[in-house]
This record gives C-alpha cells, structure tokens and sequence, in this order.
C-alpha cells in the first residue's frame, strides 16, 4: 500500500476550483455559451434549410476549386448523396454545423499559437507538453466541468471538439515556419525587412503548405469527434450511433459510422487538395 | 580615393558570455584557450580596414575563418560584440533599429551563396522584393525589377518561379535582387562558390562589366585566390578571425605575410596573376642618352661592370633601346655618333600589363632581358630568362616551404 500520508488530494482542489469556477463565473460563461450557441444554430439552421441538391453542389464546386479535377469533384457528390440515400442527410447536416464551428475555432486559436509558439522558443517548451496533454487527456475528464459550466448540449461538445482538434494546426503552424529557410529570412533581413514583413511575407507564406496540412488533420479530428460529443448532447450523426450502440442496432449504428466516414473522406479530399495548391503556388516541376 | 566604410577594432564574440571573453582578448589569451575556458567563440578578432568607395574589395579565407561574419557584421546581421562600423562617417553598430532597415533598405544590398530566393515568389517579385520592403509603388518597382533583371540577361524569365532555373540563372536574380535596390554598398557573400567553373568565370566576368559601367563598393567574400585575384582590386585575408593581410593581389602575392597566406597560393596559376612589371627587374646598366655621354663612355661602363647588355633612356626614363658590347664595338668602328646606330634589332619592349603567361615565348627567343615599358613609354626595368623561370617555378617552392 502507498502510504496516505503521501497522497494528494488533487481531486479535491479540482472539484473545489469548478465549484468555485460556477457559483462565481457562472453567469460570465453562460453568456460566453449563449453566443457561440447562437452561431451554431444560425449555420445549422442555414444547412438544414438549404435544398440537399444545393449543398451538394456547393460542396461539387469547392472540391473542383480545390483539386481543379472533374474527377475528385464528382466522387465528392456521389459521397454526399450517399450519405442522402442512408436517410442521413439531416443529422449530417447537424454534424456538418458543428464541425465547422468547431474548426473555424480551432483554426482561429491555433494559427496564432502556432505563429508565437515558432517566434518563442519558452513558449513551445511550455506549450508541447500541454499540447500532448489536450490529446491524450480522455475527453471525459474535460467534458465533465464543461457541462457543469455550459450546461448540457452543443456548447462543450464544440469545446471539447476544440480542446481534441486544435493541438495539429497549432503544431503544423510552428512546424512550418520553422522549416522556413535560414538563408531566406537572412536575405529578407538583409534587406531591410521588419519582423512584420518577414512574418506576413516569408514565413506564413513558406509555411502555408504545413499549415494546410494542419487544417486538414484539425478538420479530420474534429470529425472524429462527434460521436463523443453527442454524449453530452451534441445532435447528428454521433447521435445515431449512440443510439445505435443503446438498442443494439447494428445496422443502424454502421449507417451512420459509414455516414461519419463519408463526411469524412469529403473534407479531407478537399482540405488535401488545397494543401497541395498550397505547395505549388511555388510551382513545381511537375506543377500545372 | 574616398573611404566608403571604415572598420575599426571589430571583435564578434559568440556566446552568452561575450564580456568574459573580451577580457580574456585583451589579456592576450589565445582564441582555442578562450573556447576551452568559457565555451565562448571569437569568430571575428580586432578587424580593422578600409574600404575605398568603387572598389571591390575581397575577403578571403578558409571556411571557420571568420569571413562570413565579417560581411554579417557589415550590416548587422550579426551584432558586433566591441568595436566601430563606420558607412560614410556613421558609426552602423549604433544605429536605431529603424536607422538600420532604412540602411538595409537603401544603401547595402546583399548576394548570398545559396541564392536565398523566395520559392513562392516569381523572378520579377524576388528583384522587387527589397523595393517592395522600402515601399516603393507597384509600377515603379515593377519597372526597376525589369531593369535590373535587363542588366543581367534575364529578363525574359521575369515570370518564372526560381525553382525552374539553373544554379547560375537564380544567381543572376539574386544579383539583379540587388542590384534593383541601386544600393552604394554590395555585400556578396561566397556569392559565385555554388555555381561550377565555367558559369562561376561567366559570373564574374559580368560583375566586373558591371562595376565597370556603374562603380559600386562591393565586399565580395571568397574562399577561392583564383576569383579574389581576379575581381579583386584589394585583398584581405582572413585566420582564425583575424585579418592577417591587406593589399593588392600583387602585394600579397609578392610578400605574403606568412605561411598560411602562403598555402593559398598552392596550385595558383602566378603566370595569369602577375604582368610583366611585378618581375621587371631594373638591377641593370641602363645609360641615361644625353649631350657628353657617348657610345665610348656606355661600352666603358658595360666593360666596367662586366655586363653584356646596356638599356638606353631619355632624360625622362623613356626607353630607346638595347645595346650590346659587341653591337657598340661595331659601331663605334663604323664611325657612329648616336646610339641608334648600335642598337640591337630584334628586341621589342613588352607592355607593363602583358600577362607572364604571354611573355614566355618573347623572354625566350629574346637575346638579351627583355625591357619593360609602361603605357607613357617609361622604362621600368628588364625581364630576364632567370627570373621569369624563378617566379614560374614559386609554385613548387612553397609546396616543398610552406
């Protein structure tokens, strides 16, 4: 046995702090939930009541924008209808406004975590081991204050979404500026550039293929996500197979695994193929 | 001549302890000492010189000798550690932070080894670059790009992306990347050591049509004596940090100061170095042609100093010609009054200029040592077989002494 004199108390203090945390903030962090619960139902309000065909080519026309392949563009369509034809459609559309909330927030937050974590060596050594944490921390642990703080439903399964997602952009954005070329920040240094030059005209510009990279991958686990997420709530797809495992449905529950993928292998195609329009707006040998 | 940058006691000391060990410096202690003590390197130690405004000057040494960092502390790339960096009177190592942009913007411009052209940006963006930093209007720096893509052949590639063109192609843009900022000052560092033989002599041939068509000061830093000799209109060289040498390439080539700029000169082909006036030798009878000097008193002073030869001059040194014991015997039989008439017929003088390399078969198939003279027609001395054979041969000396 571990001696008790030795132990920590950890648990303790934390459940202290999170009560401490809503009898005080309470208030200041239900408004912060209100808002972001606002744009989430306005965009998923905007994607239910589009007509599926329009969405569907919306979708046709990004991913020709992206890869400038007929191909791609079409596989991306009949993915889509796919998902339509399973019955679907509208828990996928539920999903689709989650995801892109909570990667337009990881994205936001994590560029710029990226940009200081690659100018400051302190802060990457502080922020890798809280980033490997954001990771490997089971979403259960987290999921819990989150509902004590934003109630149950979309809100913490955006943030839980975000505290999963956000970690590879931020990583790929510091990866990527540091990968820059030593001799060609000297160069624009030795021509007169200021920090802010070499920054907005050297580095993010060189690091723009990693960072897509980043998206991409941030995109993908925000995904991954939903199904955890609508544990404490979240509707879509995540929903279905919850509901899938609870009555033993296995058919249903593959349904919507399969939609899960679908959705899936749709942003990742598009996401890679704008990461490598990235790579060739230097353009290559074997470039358009 | 006016001086464009003036150097003085720079020291760059690398490290988190720099004061500790520019105490050391001063007590004397050696570099390798310093390093083993306090883990601080000197990369530059106590540098000083001048730079004359129009000249290239060159910096040479081995790599770790300390020459990259000198140019760096040219323009603060690198922060010098002691010691003053004056550009037209005004001390750089002192210079606000925006003082230094505005001088890297305008004045100094820079040509890196490994081109360091933006990948993501086209050729005429890359020459415009500096331009765009300084803020200049779009049309205005388009049209400055173009012209100083103009000034080196390319610019019909002002729309390709770097990676399509050749070693030698991305260094005429980073040349051009300079050159477009009209700068009074151009840094190159190892600007032509990437690019193979036959480009790196076409590279070098184009800068100096350049210099010759607009004089810039340029600090061309180079590991290679064949490129510092022949762009160079002056040399340092460089050691362990330390500048060990300054002159013309003659002058170092003639007095190197000590064994390690000697080795440079391994495998140094002196014959396309030196021209004919650094060997011409004046330890010769040379009989000044004036009213009371005579053929009777030369052939006198040839017997005298027993010398087969006598070189005849003006009264302003300039040369007239070659006699010999046996030519001025003739003539003085023959009734001769003027030198002329003994004079031998098959030696023509060389140009002060004219390459060893070319003087080889004259000095051999000459009579007698052949006379130097420079372009106002002044004597300057006398080529002989030994002496040429002595200097050809250097090479071989300093392999065996060095």
């Amino acid at each position: 046995m571990f001696p008790e004199e030795l132990s920590l108390p950890l648990g303790k203090w934390v459940n202290r702090f999170v009560d401490w945390l809503v009898v005080n903030y309470g208030d200041g962090f239900s408004a912060f939930a209100d808002s972001l619960l606002i744009l989430l139902v306005w965009l998923e309000q905007i994607l239910r009541g589009t007509p599926w065909w329009l969405v569907v080519l919306t979708l046709i026309a990004i991913g020709f924008h992206a890869s400038r392949s007929w191909k791609i563009a079409a596989g991306l369509g009949i993915a889509m209808i796919a998902i339509g034809s399973l019955g679907l459609w509208d828990k996928a559309m539920q999903t689709l406004a989650l995801m892109i909330v909570a990667t337009s927030l990881s994205v936001a937050i994590g560029i710029p975590v990226g940009i200081v974590m690659a100018l400051s060596n302190r802060l990457r050594a502080v922020m890798l081991p809280v980033l490997d944490t954001m990771q490997t921390m089971p979403s259960f642990v987290y999921l819990i204050p989150a509902l004590m703080l934003f109630g149950l439903g979309k809100v913490p399964a955006i943030l839980a979404t975000v505290i999963y997602a956000a970690p590879p952009v931020m990583r790929l954005t510091d990866l990527g500026i540091r990968l820059v070329d030593r001799e060609v920040l000297e160069a624009s240094r030795s021509f007169g550039a200021s920090r802010g030059q070499i920054l907005w005209g050297v580095q993010l510009p060189l690091a723009l293929p990693n960072i897509m990279a980043g998206i991409n991958q941030t995109t993908m686990m925000a995904i991954s996500m939903v199904v955890i997420a609508s544990m404490i709530g979240a509707r879509g797809l995540g929903e279905q197979v919850l509901i899938g495992i609870q009555r033993l449905d296995v058919g249903a529950g593959m349904e919507a695994g399969i939609a899960i993928v679908l959705l899936a292998v749709v942003f990742d195609r598009i996401g890679q193929s704008y990461g490598k329009r990235a790579q060739r707006s230097k353009p290559a040998g074997d470039g358009a | 001549m006016t001086e464009k940058i003036v150097v003085k006691n720079l020291y760059k000391v690398f490290g988190d302890r720099p004061k500790q060990a520019m105490r050391m410096i001063e007590q004397g202690i050696d570099k390798a000492d310093i390093f083993e003590q306090t883990g601080q390197t000197v990369g530059v130690c106590d540098a000083s010189f001048t730079v004359n405004k129009g000249e290239i000057f060159v910096i040479m040494g081995l790599s770790g000798s300390g020459k990259s960092t000198l140019v760096r502390l040219l323009n603060r790339l690198i922060e010098p550690t002691a010691g003053q960096v004056m550009v037209d009177g005004v001390d750089i190592a002192a210079m606000s932070d925006k003082e230094l942009l505005q001088l890297r913007r305008r004045d100094m411009a820079m040509v890196f080894q490994s081109f360091a052209l933006m990948p993501h940006l086209s050729v005429a963006d890359n020459v415009a670059f500096g331009l765009e930093l300084a803020g200049i209007a779009v049309e205005e720096r388009q049209s400055r790009a173009l012209n100083a893509l103009e000034q080196v052949g390319l610019k019909s590639h002002a729309a390709s992306y770097p990676d399509e063109l050749s070693g030698g192609m991305q260094q005429r843009v980073g040349l051009a990347r300079a050159l477009a900022n009209d700068p009074a000052v151009m840094l190159m560092d190892e600007a032509f050591s990437a690019l193979d033989p036959l480009i790196r002599a076409e590279m070098q041939d184009e800068l100096l049509t350049l210099q010759r068509e607009h004089k810039r000061t340029i600090i061309f830093i180079s590991h290679d004596l064949d490129e510092a000799m022949r762009i160079g209109d002056r040399i340092a060289i460089m050691e362990g940090g330390v500048v060990v040498q300054i002159g013309t390439p003659e002058e170092i080539l003639n007095n190197p100061a000590n064994d390690y700029v000697k080795s440079f000169f391994r495998g140094v082909d002196v014959s396309t170095v030196l021209s004919a006036k650094d060997i011409a030798s004046k330890r010769q009878v040379t009989v000044i042609e004036r009213a009371g000097v005579g053929l009777k008193t030369a052939l006198n002073r040839l017997r005298a100093e027993d010398r087969e030869f006598g070189y005849i001059v003006g009264d302003q040194l300039d040369f007239h010609g070659v006699v010999s014991v046996d030519s001025l015997d003739a003539a003085i039989k023959a009734g001769a009054q003027k030198f002329n008439e003994a004079f031998l017929p098959d030696v023509t003088p060389v140009s002060a200029d004219t390459q060893l390399s070319d003087l080889i078969g004259t000095v051999a198939h000459a009579p007698c040592g052949v006379p130097v003279i420079a372009e106002n027609g002044k004597y300057l001395g006398v080529i002989k077989k030994a002496n040429l054979l002595a200097t050809l041969d250097r090479e071989g000396d300093s392999l065996h002494g060095g």
